[in-house]
């Protein structure tokens, strides 16, 4: 199996970077741009079939060490 | 009073934080590498220092906080030993459960790097108590992740029982009600982003950060 995870900032904790970007996409005429946020994608692959029993290992890694939940929030794909 | 100062790969401000307490305590001072297992006997304090351990990879203290080291630097807290961790040993700390919240990019995007004012909230606490009733002190800040977030609960929770120790006077990365420093509800670990380190002489520009250590000497 495939695990991809995308983690966030949390809706709500500042995301600095994403701001950063949206106003150089504005500088550059994109100015149809709103709400940017920066994130981070961790990928890797994992034993076993079960993508159900995957998804739910690689969620105990992400409560873990991948993402802190304090401020981030994070989303996981499994994929065979 | 014995003290220990823990080196991860990346720590900077490892060797400055045993001279800081050696010249503002007499301490006797030993290094320990985050691999080791155990801690030295009848430690008064443990310092995590400054610097960017790991790299910062994934996040700031993400990796240091499960070093090996770190499950004995736990243990030692538990038992009521005094730890301090000064900016990402700050952040290690939060990484690791032992202090509440996160240390967020600096909300200006900018790394700060200068001497701040601050507002010692609590001049009770076991890192306070030497400054004998001061309300102020001059630290120097460096940090490009400084900017302390807690949920609004966590933060009332803080102020409420006197855990929010130092507060910027003119907050330098938009930490959260300009937090500084903070300590656990037992008061035996303290969080702070100013260095101590940076500021234990005159001729560095403040010696308050030698109070720092001189209130955890007077407590032991």
């Amino acid at each position: 199996m495939k695990a991809v995870v995308h983690v966030f900032l949390k809706p709500g904790v500042l995301d600095v970077q994403g701001k950063a970007v949206q106003s150089a996409l504005h500088g550059l005429g994109w100015g149809d741009v709103d709400h940017v946020r920066v994130g981070r994608v961790i990928e890797f692959d994992l034993a076993g079939e079960d993508a159900a029993d995957g998804k739910a290992r690689v969620e105990a890694m992400c409560q873990r060490l991948l993402a802190n939940p304090v401020i981030e929030g994070y989303r996981v794909e499994i994929a065979p | 009073m014995r003290a220990a100062v823990v080196v991860f790969p990346g720590s900077n401000c490892d060797r400055d934080c045993k001279v800081a307490l050696e010249r503002s305590t007499g301490a006797d001072v030993t290094m320990v590498w985050h691999q080791d297992t155990a801690l030295p006997a009848g430690l008064d304090l443990i310092v995590l220092p400054g610097g960017f351990s790991y790299g910062d990879y994934l996040r700031c203290g993400a990796m240091a906080a499960l070093s090996p080291v770190m499950t004995e630097v736990k243990a030692a807290a538990e038992r009521g030993v005094a730890v301090a961790g000064i900016c990402n040993g700050f952040q290690i700390l939060c990484e690791v459960g032992l202090l509440p919240g996160a240390l967020l990019r600096n909300a200006a995007l900018r790394y700060v790097c200068k001497p701040v004012d601050l507002d010692i909230v609590n001049t009770q606490t076991r890192f306070t108590a030497a400054f004998g009733g001061r309300r102020e002190a001059t630290m120097t800040v460096g940090n490009g992740e400084g900017n302390f977030f807690a949920d609004e609960a966590t933060l009332d929770r803080l102020e409420g029982e006197g855990q929010v120790v130092f507060r910027y006077k003119h907050n330098p990365n938009g930490s959260s009600r300009a937090i500084a420093g903070i300590v656990n509800p037992a008061g035996n670990v303290l969080g702070l982003m100013p260095h101590p380190d940076r500021a234990f002489e005159p001729a560095l520009g403040s010696a308050d950060g030698a109070l720092v250590f001189q209130s955890v000497m007077a407590s032991v």
